[in-house]
């Protein structure tokens, strides 16, 4: 097989295109730009984390089933991890996302970073629901009999049934995490392929 | 060819200055550790809130009178959830906006009978008794006429339904079968055979609950605790929890809506809250796109608070 045919397949393609776009120093960059030095910058990195520790207690919760944290005292502590990495998540999200509009982060070509990032929002905030109607307490009989007018006042209760225990735990812990996962890779990939956004110029007073 | 003019809303300046050192791997380790450490913080200190689910035993013992009551009005389909229209079943009207009724178009999908499946199917799965067997016979042979005419005449009394030695008492003889009915029922259900009978008619596994969810929530005794526990509609209950335990707060907007008119007062009601929030989830997602939005953060000069570091070198 000749040069010019091997630099032809896909694998040879996709390879080149990957480094192009995100060769090994973007992806783990050792230096950044010096405008980098604030705080605000944290709130995107502990997110992650915070998913992290999410993902990492569900992943102990399921290993015994959806009704063990009501009778064994390590399982309501694991629980307790699993709420309180969900607040720290959405707190660490909420400050990014509001950081991020602030520095109109969607400039230089990275609005699908933050079309991403919002997305994720969005699929964290149907996340965190699941979750609470599939805890198996009153908490959940209580949600979910009230969110259920709100879903099928819009036609979707016909096919996301809020009162079906079985259906919800299965998005929580397989469908959501995987499209949280998705996206919020998806998202970082952008970051480092486009690296953070720079300062406004000032005295720039154009119209949008 | 000319060059595109700089949109500042748009573009973004190319950066010329200088670089510092950034050790990400090291940034996301303390990251995570410090996240771990105080979400066990958290955990250690605060717990986590796990009040006990209500069963149909429960209700029907604590508040029997509401229990009775709520039965005959799944009997009668004059319940909540016998008017309440799709998915369930066409016993109501659809929310709308003008002529948007998504739900109306999506039609019923999670079929539910009250009478049947509530009162009726539980009570046949009860072992035969000469009484109760002619009182379901007595049901479902009757006209529809006739059975409009025992609802009627049961709604007059409902109100006085009372539970005296250890028995319901409908206070009517004109009510047909439904005194019986209501009484087997109950006395079914401060047994818990009716949690267990909602739960398995589609056979013997389930993890199913739409049946014994939507009954409890015709009833008064899951609202009323629920306000107990501060998580009423009105009282902004979506984003709070059980106990003092922050709830979900990110949910401050959705709730926001319905503490105001209109959407606090129409029939529609949930629909207009989704609907706009919609909208406003478009616009977030779409607001790179949006000229005159994606302008504020410029307006509103908070990156300069951001970015001070950066304007003081550069001034």
């Amino acid at each position: 097989m000749s040069n010019a045919q091997i630099e032809r397949q896909w694998t040879s393609r996709l390879r080149r295109s990957v480094v192009d776009k995100l060769p090994p120093d973007k992806l783990l960059p050792d230096t950044q730009p010096a405008y980098v030095a604030s705080w605000i910058y944290v709130f995107g990195v502990t997110t992650m984390a915070a998913l992290g520790v999410v993902i990492a207690t569900g992943c102990i919760l399921a290993l015994d089933g959806p009704q063990w944290w009501h009778s064994s005292s390590l399982g309501h502590f694991v629980n307790s991890m699993h709420l309180w990495s969900v607040e720290i998540f959405f707190f660490a999200m909420i400050v990014h996302l509001w950081g991020k509009f602030s520095m109109a982060a969607w400039r230089g070509g990275r609005s699908l970073t933050w079309v991403t990032g919002a997305v994720t929002f969005l699929a964290s905030i149907l996340a965190g629901f699941t979750g609470y109607v599939s805890q198996t307490n009153f908490d959940s009989q209580w949600i979910a009999t009230q969110a259920k007018d709100g879903i099928n006042s819009t036609g979707g209760g016909a096919f996301f049934n809020v009162l079906n225990l079985g259906q919800m735990l299965m998005w929580h812990i397989v469908l959501l995490p995987i499209a949280a996962i998705v996206l919020t890779g998806l998202h970082v990939i952008m970051v480092r392929v486009k690296g953070v956004v720079p300062p406004f110029e000032d005295n720039v007073e154009v119209s949008a | 060819m000319t060059k595109k003019a700089f949109r500042p809303d748009v573009d973004a300046p190319e950066y010329k200055g200088p670089y510092v050192p950034y050790d990400i791997i090291k940034e996301g380790a303390i990251a995570v550790l410090v996240v771990l450490i105080l979400t066990a913080a958290l955990a250690i200190v605060f717990s986590s809130p796990d009040e006990k689910a209500i069963t149909i035993k429960t209700w029907s013992n604590a508040d029997v009178v509401d229990f009775a009551q709520t039965a005959g009005d799944e009997l009668t389909a004059t319940s909540g959830v016998a008017g309440y229209g799709a998915p369930y079943n066409n016993g109501g009207p659809a929310q709308h906006w003008g002529f948007l009724a998504p739900e109306k178009w999506v039609g019923v999908h999670v079929n539910i009978n009250t009478a049947t499946d509530f009162v009726l199917d539980p009570l046949k799965s009860q072992p035969a008794q000469p009484a109760l067997s002619a009182a379901i016979n007595q049901w479902t042979s009757a006209s529809s006429s006739t059975i409009t005419a025992w609802s009627a005449a049961y709604a007059k009394v409902e109100a006085n339904i009372t539970f005296v030695n250890n028995k319901v008492k409908v206070p009517t003889s004109a009510a047909g079968p439904i005194p019986v009915l209501v009484n087997d029922l109950t006395q079914m259900a401060r047994t818990g055979a009716l949690d267990q009978a909602l739960v398995t008619q589609n056979g013997f596994y389930t993890t199913n609950y739409t049946k014994p969810l939507l009954f409890l929530s015709d009833g008064t005794y899951l609202a009323n605790l629920a306000d107990q526990q501060h998580l009423g509609g009105d009282q902004w209950g979506m984003m709070n929890e059980t106990g003092q335990w922050p709830g979900q707060a990110w949910l401050w907007l959705y709730t926001f809506w319905y503490q105001i008119p209109p959407y606090s007062t129409s029939a529609s009601g949930d629909f207009l809250v989704w609907g706009t929030m919609m909208i406003l989830t478009a616009l977030l997602i779409l607001l790179p796109f949006i000229p005159g939005l994606r302008s504020i953060p410029r307006r509103l000069k908070i990156y300069r608070i951001i970015w001070r570091e950066h304007y003081a070198t550069e001034a």
